[in-house]
């Protein structure tokens, strides 16, 4: 089996979700993610932290009116890993078929 | 959990929050129905007050442009437009409960901006050309923004919604080449095709 390509940061069905989000948006923000995926503030700030980490996203934070504004954005780096752990998938999928 | 179910289950999982996390599809089928409906309703009404006992493709009995007239059409109007958006607004919001999903989120404030901008701007063009008695243009121009609308906002919710815009736009082009035929352009475009459009959505998604 080939798992050279399997990205351990993305075992976790929540990064999985938050990085094709971030993929498929320009941008989204921490409580529009919440609400989409519907876990709770710790859950996601926490698996945010480890993308982070891996500098798979890029974090902006500002203020709207008095409230702080924390926003994702999808970095290159993160786009490409996170294509090459789709491949991987498909190709697994693949090999059990046969 | 058996590995190749979690696999299915990853990829099926990131397909549904990709297209929810920048497509509205809370929509509801039944209230394009009703829309149509109260669509159809009114341009009964608005026969019946400018046509009647004539057939709607025959002579007018009362001039549209008498000034009461004009104001009595345009409470009509108003009374459709109320009546259609808040079937709308309440069949989408329970829509959207049933399936657990949230109703003003940012796929749903994208998919508004992006249908009222040409909305409002045509609803707005056409108020300012009936204070100007320019009556002849308003039922293509209705019909025309609200299939360019329906076109920028289909972007971000159901494609299919892009179908109606051009099939809005076809008619209110011809309508505008058929001078005197405005209420029976109308009636199809805001009547027959939210009903077809409606029955399709409902039958396809629900």
């Amino acid at each position: 089996m080939q798992l050279d390509d399997f990205d351990k940061a993305f075992e976790n069905r929540v990064r999985l979700q938050v990085m094709s989000v971030l993929v498929a948006n320009e941008s989204y923000d921490f409580v529009d993610l919440k609400e989409l995926l519907g876990v709770t503030d710790g859950n996601l700030a926490s698996h945010m932290k480890a993308l982070e980490k891996e500098a798979y996203v890029e974090v902006q934070k500002t203020f709207k009116g008095r409230k702080p504004l924390t926003t994702y954005l999808a970095t290159d780096k993160g786009r490409t890993a996170f294509e090459k752990h789709l491949g991987a998938l498909e190709k697994l999928i693949l090999q059990q078929k046969n | 959990m058996d590995k190749t179910t979690k696999l299915h289950e990853d990829l099926a999982s990131i397909r549904n929050i990709m297209e929810r996390s920048n497509k509205f599809l809370s929509l509801s089928g039944l209230s394009g129905i009703l829309a149509g409906t109260f669509a159809l309703s009114g341009s009964l009404a608005a026969y019946f007050l400018v046509y009647y006992p004539h057939s709607p493709f025959g002579f007018r009995v009362r001039y549209v442009n008498e000034r009461e007239v004009v104001f009595q059409l345009l409470l009509l109007a108003a009374l459709v437009l109320i009546a259609s958006l808040t079937s709308v607004l309440f069949l989408t919001i329970r829509k959207a409960r049933k399936k657990g999903h949230t109703v003003w989120n940012k796929s749903s404030r994208r998919f508004l901006l992006n249908l009222l901008v040409p909305l409002l701007t045509g609803g707005i063009l056409v108020l300012a050309l009936i204070s100007r008695g320019y009556l002849m243009i308003v039922a293509p121009a209705c019909l025309i923004f609200y299939g360019l609308a329906l076109i920028n906002g289909s972007h971000f919710t159901y494609s299919d919604v892009r179908y109606l815009g051009y099939l809005q736009i076809a008619l209110g082009l011809l309508c505008a080449f058929l001078p005197g035929f405005g209420l029976i352009f109308w009636a199809l475009g805001f009547g027959v095709l939210h009903i077809v459009y409606g029955s399709l959505m409902l039958y396809k998604y629900e």
